[in-house]
């Protein structure tokens, strides 16, 4: 992975900048020594490496505004971070920039209960929030795997979805306001308890765009009630068709499942030597639904979709009648990543989604390329919304693996493109996809919504290196040629 | 006004785009004018027409996503939906007879490229988000003349930034938009409103509240006071003048019957109920979707306009925005009418227009809670001497100007729609 070469005049100025930054933020929030800022060299997406030049963990909003203004003046770059769990690089430092932590940002400000919102610093965890709230019968509906450790401030940056989202959406549906830092220091408030923006809708702009626009110093996120319960159905199916046929059926059938999660023959295998769940370990898909919902709802449900599923030739099934039951359901599907960890040195992990009716002809083509590349790859499927993650097996000890893995996993991301899906459906582009995005957008795509960046920081200072192949100067980009002509009134029917 | 071009095609949409663009002239961005009434008004002298741009071009209602031109009529998306029992979950209003009059309103039907660009919703919005939450991918034109895409035709989908929420409320603002793709949701199979009688304003808020803040996952929540309740003039509200609350449950059957109870068992300390069925929940509810209160407001002639108003605010402080604006209004407060929508985060306003449409007093009274005002309805007159849109704040103002730049670097796609020189 190819990034932007590092201004060596910046790195000559170290001190000077460190110093700079200390005025800003006193004391040990300026992290300037090799050992220590090994701990920010990667972020979740761990093959690439990369210390950043000096590492700030500002406290204050004010703080922010100064660095930010600070580095924009001294052409400096900010790579922003939250716990760091990216599994795109998106928190990968530069040479040359500054890591901005906000992982001092950690305190919920408020819970409204009434207006069903909650007003949190961008450090505080996703399920800390639930946590937050849960007493009252509440929670924060996006729920990332990585839900215990990442950030809500990197949940808006890469706009996390998790196994709910088909019903409950993603965290761009669930947010109700920022508060943002522009490069130039600015501080902007947008959005509040109340729906909807007055102007252009910048909350959903912020949201995903992966640290290049802004740093997020505060969040308001919407609060759902619990529902009042929730039960899951365990198939198993001989083959990936008929689990995906059932799919396609519930859906025909009106029914939007609280997830549905489809798992096949290695991951399965994987999961099962791991927890126990109780898998079978003769089919070749396995399929959770989970409805939730009010109790009469779910159990009206439950009857339909056990219908449909023998109707499909479900080979096993089992309905959990016990949160226990339920709880047992999900824990190979939650332990499926560190599972296939284990009978892997490495593990290389995909984010396309695809056209769900894809899905039998994904999963074949991509058995051929496991044969071309000779490595080992594990499917888990939000199957709801035809998000795929497969898991690419690798050892990165063994000479050229990881390279292979990365071809492997470039070739399963065009052929999600191919089919009408895309290249990342939660994790983002990052550095890891970013070369990737012609397959996907024109140049002409691209380019605008380079300018869009422009409009936000028009040096290029903001997590450079990220999203973008090819990064061209706003004053190129800005230029417009125009060709004076007649306009074609022939053509152009006019009444 | 001058020349309409209608471009059938995205190409001749984007050399009609270039032209304006190479001769510095604005131009005003139509779909099927529908709600041509909103926003400031036009002073162009060219306008862009898409409504040749039509026709559904892909629908796969088991991947729960729609592809259409935009200038397809809603009503021809909606039937559509409804012949696979799907719809577009965040209720699309039809203003038309808001802006156009009863008559001619009826026979509009606004386009899917408007329905987006300005970012309309429903009822439902506090349960299912507004038109931005389901817009998954576009194609248009800027105004650099480029013919551009974003997005994609999944639900799941992070690639990119999210220009298709930029473009939802942009009021065609940034570029001509020429194709949109939309999540698609299974319709319910049942739907029914719990009605709670005679609750004064705060007294329903905390009603609408408590139920919002209930499991029964309730899909919209209005307050009618007496006088509107009475104007609904329907034979499903009993005559007495009393005001109505409204919650409304949908699912499946043996769901909504239930969830109906439970919720009325739960409000039963604060008013009496009852419960209104299928057709009539209906109809109540596209009444209050397409702010039919105010529709004979607008037209009785009486030799006075009326200006309407779209405030939004923290849902649980709606009546103590109404109680700020009528104190605000003084004597004025009596000629106010006023309803309530998404639990009370949304009230909808009906005032004399007079000489301001009292833009001053409705923004003032927005002061402690956060939120914003927007003039829905008024004459042109009016409508070009007022912020019909909420003032920004500097640097927001500031940061939109310079977003709108990154699209129409020259300034001609419909600018000046929502304020001047964006």
């Amino acid at each position: 992975m190819l990034m932007p070469d590092p201004d060596q005049a910046i790195i000559a100025r170290k001190r000077e900048i460190a110093a700079r930054l200390r005025e800003i933020v006193p004391g040990e929030g300026v992290i300037v020594e090799e050992d220590q800022l090994r701990v920010y060299e990667s972020d979740g997406l761990t093959a690439y490496r990369q210390p950043p030049l000096i590492a700030v963990l500002p406290e204050t909003t004010e703080q922010v505004s100064r660095i930010l203004r600070f580095c924009q003046e001294a052409g400096v770059k900010v790579v922003p971070r939250g716990a760091g769990t990216s599994l795109s690089g998106g928190a990968l430092p530069l040479a040359d920039g500054i890591i901005l932590g906000l992982g001092k940002f950690n305190r919920i400000l408020e819970v409204d209960f009434d207006n069903r919102c909650a007003v949190v610093q961008p450090g505080v965890t996703n399920l800390g929030i639930t946590k937050a709230v849960e007493d009252d019968g509440f929670y924060y509906a996006p729920d990332p795997s990585s839900q215990i450790a990442c950030s809500i401030g990197g949940n808006v940056a890469e706009n996390s979805g998790g196994v709910h989202c088909l019903k409950y959406g993603l965290t761009t549906n669930n947010l109700l306001g920022l508060e943002m830092v522009l490069i130039d220091g600015t501080v902007l408030r947008i959005g509040g308890k109340h729906l909807d923006s007055e102007g252009y809708d910048l909350l959903g702009l912020m949201t995903g765009s992966e640290g290049l626009l802004g740093v997020v110093t505060e969040v308001t996120v919407r609060l759902l009630k619990k529902p009042e319960t929730a039960r899951a159905l365990l198939l198993g199916f001989s083959s990936s068709e008929s689990a995906g046929e059932l799919v396609a059926a519930i859906i025909a059938a009106g029914i939007i499942p609280g997830g549905m999660e489809m798992m096949d023959r290695l991951a399965i295998h994987a999961a099962e030597d791991f927890v126990h769940a109780g898998y079978p370990l003769d089919v070749e898909a396995l399929l959770i639904v989970e409805l939730d919902g009010p109790k009469a709802e779910v159990d009206y449900l439950m009857e339909k979709v056990s219908e449909l599923a023998d109707a499909k030739g479900a080979v096993t099934k089992r309905v959990s009648e016990s949160e226990e039951e339920r709880m047992n359901f999900w824990a190979g599907r939650k332990a499926a990543f560190p599972a296939v960890g284990r009978i892997s040195p490495d593990y290389y992990c995909m984010d396309g989604t695809i056209p769900r009716n894809q899905l039998p002809h994904v999963l074949r083509r991509m058995r051929e390329m496991s044969a071309h590349y000779g490595l080992g790859v594990a499917n888990v499927f939000h199957a709801g919304d035809g998000n795929l993650h497969p898991l690419i097996l690798y050892d990165a000890n063994k000479e050229g693996e990881l390279e292979k893995a990365e071809d492997f996993g470039s070739d399963i991301l065009r052929l999600c493109v191919e089919v009408g899906g895309v290249l990342t459906g939660e994790h983002g582009v990052g550095v890891e996809k970013r070369d990737l995005m012609p397959e996907m957008f024109s140049e002409i795509d691209l380019k605008q919504q380079q300018r869009v960046k422009c409009a936000f920081d028009p040096d290029a200072l903001l997590n450079p290196g990220k999203v973008f192949p090819r990064l061209h100067r706003c004053a190129e980009l800005g230029r417009m040629h125009i060709s004076r002509g007649q306009l074609p009134f022939p053509d152009l029917p006019r009444f | 006004m001058g020349a309409r071009f209608q471009p059938e095609s995205i190409e001749k949409l984007a050399e009609a785009v270039s032209w304006a663009a190479a001769e510095s002239i604005p131009i005003e961005i139509l779909g099927r004018g529908s709600k041509r009434g909103l926003g400031r008004p036009a002073q162009t002298e060219y306008s862009l027409d898409l409504s040749a741009l039509t026709g559904i071009t892909l629908y796969e209602p088991d991947e729960l996503i729609l592809s259409a031109r935009a200038g397809t009529s809603m009503a021809e998306i909606e039937a559509a939906l409804a012949e696979q029992k799907q719809y577009l979950a965040f209720e699309p209003a039809n203003y038309a007879p808001l802006l156009n009059g009863s008559a001619a309103g009826a026979a509009m039907s606004g386009s899917l490229g408007g329905t987006v660009s300005c970012n309309l919703a429903g009822p439902r919005r506090i349960k299912a988000g507004a038109a931005r939450d389901h817009f998954l991918g576009l194609k248009g034109v800027s105004g650099r003349g480029e013919i551009f895409q974003a997005g994609g035709r999944v639900v799941k989908n992070v690639t990119g930034y999210d220009l298709m929420k930029l473009h939802a409320g942009a009021y065609g603002t940034l570029s001509a938009l020429t194709d949109i793709t939309v999540k698609v949701l299974p319709a319910p199979e049942k739907t029914r409103s719990v009605l709670l009688f005679g609750l004064d304003d705060a007294a329903a808020v905390t009603a609408m509240t408590r139920a919002m803040g209930s499991s029964h996952e309730v899909s919209a929540a209005a307050h009618l006071p007496a006088a509107i309740a009475k104007a609904f003039g329907s034979s499903y509200f009993p005559a007495e003048s009393r005001s109505v609350t409204a919650i409304r449950v949908e699912g499946p059957g043996p769901s909504v019957s239930h969830r109906c109870a439970a919720l009325r068992s739960e409000l039963a300390d604060l008013a009496e109920s009852e419960e209104l069925h299928s057709h009539n929940s209906l109809l109540l509810w596209a009444q209050v979707r397409d702010v039919m209160p105010f529709v004979s407001d607008a037209q009785e002639g009486k030799g006075e306009e009326i200006a309407v108003w779209r405030v939004s605010v923290p849902p649980a402080r709606g009546a103590d925005y109404v109680a700020a604006l009528q104190e605000g209004l003084g004597d004025a407060a009596a000629s106010l009418r006023y309803f309530f929508d998404w639990s009370g985060g949304l009230i909808w306003l009906a005032l004399p227009e007079g000489a301001d449409a009292s833009y001053q007093p409705v923004r003032a009274a927005l002061s402690g809670f956060g939120g914003h005002a927007t003039l829905i309805r008024a004459t042109a007159g009016l409508r070009s001497r007022v912020p019909v849109f909420q003032p920004l704040e500097p640097g927001i103002a500031a940061l939109s100007g310079r977003v709108k730049s990154s699209f129409d670097p020259i300034g001609i796609m419909n600018t000046g729609r929502m304020y001047v020189g964006v």
